[in-house]
């Protein structure tokens, strides 16, 4: 199959913009199927009308985020959690 | 001797006063998309209307596509800014689907293979304003503009003519669907310019 979406790593400047870390260098766990990855590995669709990061295992949708004027809204329902990871 | 001023019109817009505020015109077909494109075969396809009592009506794609055919000719406006003036479709009005349907419900919930939802108000899908389309230019709707069937409402934004459509839920209450609950607008009337949340 061609590939019709990008990787998580098309989420790094969007998201850079709303968290002082790199989420995409996070380990987030699928909610729906539980596999745990990191960010940067979510197939992603967009950028318009927003961003959709799916699981690269099961395609549920794990991150959702919508960049308007003067607003962004994120959507992270189908992630479990996120692992950050952060100096001692 | 008096003068008479025509005031200042601004520069002529190609698709004059068919295209909403802030629309620009395109002549190709841009292909946007939430998710993998769905491949539904006619033979495993169903569309059904459940009620807010529970009833559901349910056609094959034999029975949908020996109902009465009717050939819309709309512009359609996307909530990313571009608009296209004339699409050709073919498909069912909803309201043929909806004539053996009994049901008080104010809002629907439209679902489509793949997940994705959308909400509007039932009376949007009725009198004339909304199909259920297999058709366009001509040609079967290709899967990557929401092939076997979409809905086809074009007097909102196009993301509420769901692609892949599977069924409709009536509702008593509005639910908000997939782009709704992200900070798009929950009617979407491209006439007032109504994209995000709170325009």
């Amino acid at each position: 199959m061609t590939a019709d979406h990008l990787d998580g790593n098309a989420l790094a400047g969007p998201l850079a913009e709303l968290f002082a870390v790199d989420v995409t260098a996070a380990t987030g766990r699928c909610a729906s199927c539980g596999l745990a990855g990191p960010i940067a590995a979510l197939h992603v669709y967009g950028p318009e009308p927003g961003l959709v990061g799916r699981c690269p295992g099961c395609e549920e949708v794990v991150l959702r985020l919508v960049r308007g004027p003067g607003s962004a809204w994120l959507d992270l329902r189908g992630a479990l959690s996120l692992r950050v990871t952060l100096p001692e | 001797m008096a003068i008479v001023s025509r005031g200042f019109r601004g520069r002529p817009r190609a698709g004059g006063d068919r295209l909403p505020p802030g629309q620009y015109l395109v002549e190709d077909f841009p292909v946007l998309s939430a998710g993998p494109t769905p491949r539904v075969p006619t033979d495993r396809w169903e569309f059904a209307i459940d009620t807010e009592e529970g009833e559901t009506h349910r056609w094959s794609w034999q029975e949908f596509m020996a109902l009465p055919q009717e050939r819309p000719a709309v512009d359609i406006h996307c909530v990313t800014r571009w608009s296209k003036l004339d699409t050709h479709w073919e498909g069912v009005s909803l309201d043929v689907l909806f004539e053996d349907v009994e049901s008080a419900a104010e809002y629907a919930l439209v679902h489509s293979y793949g997940g994705y939802t959308t909400n509007l108000p039932v009376e949007d899908l009725l009198d004339g304003k909304a199909w259920i389309v297999h058709r366009f230019d001509g040609e079967e709707l290709a899967p990557v503009h929401g092939g076997p069937a979409r809905l086809l409402v074009p007097h909102l934004y196009f993301w509420k003519s769901a692609k892949w459509v599977r069924g409709i839920r009536l509702l008593n209450e509005d639910w908000p669907g997939f782009w709704e609950t992200a900070g798009y607008h929950e009617y979407g009337d491209p006439w007032r310019e109504q994209r995000y949340e709170g325009d």
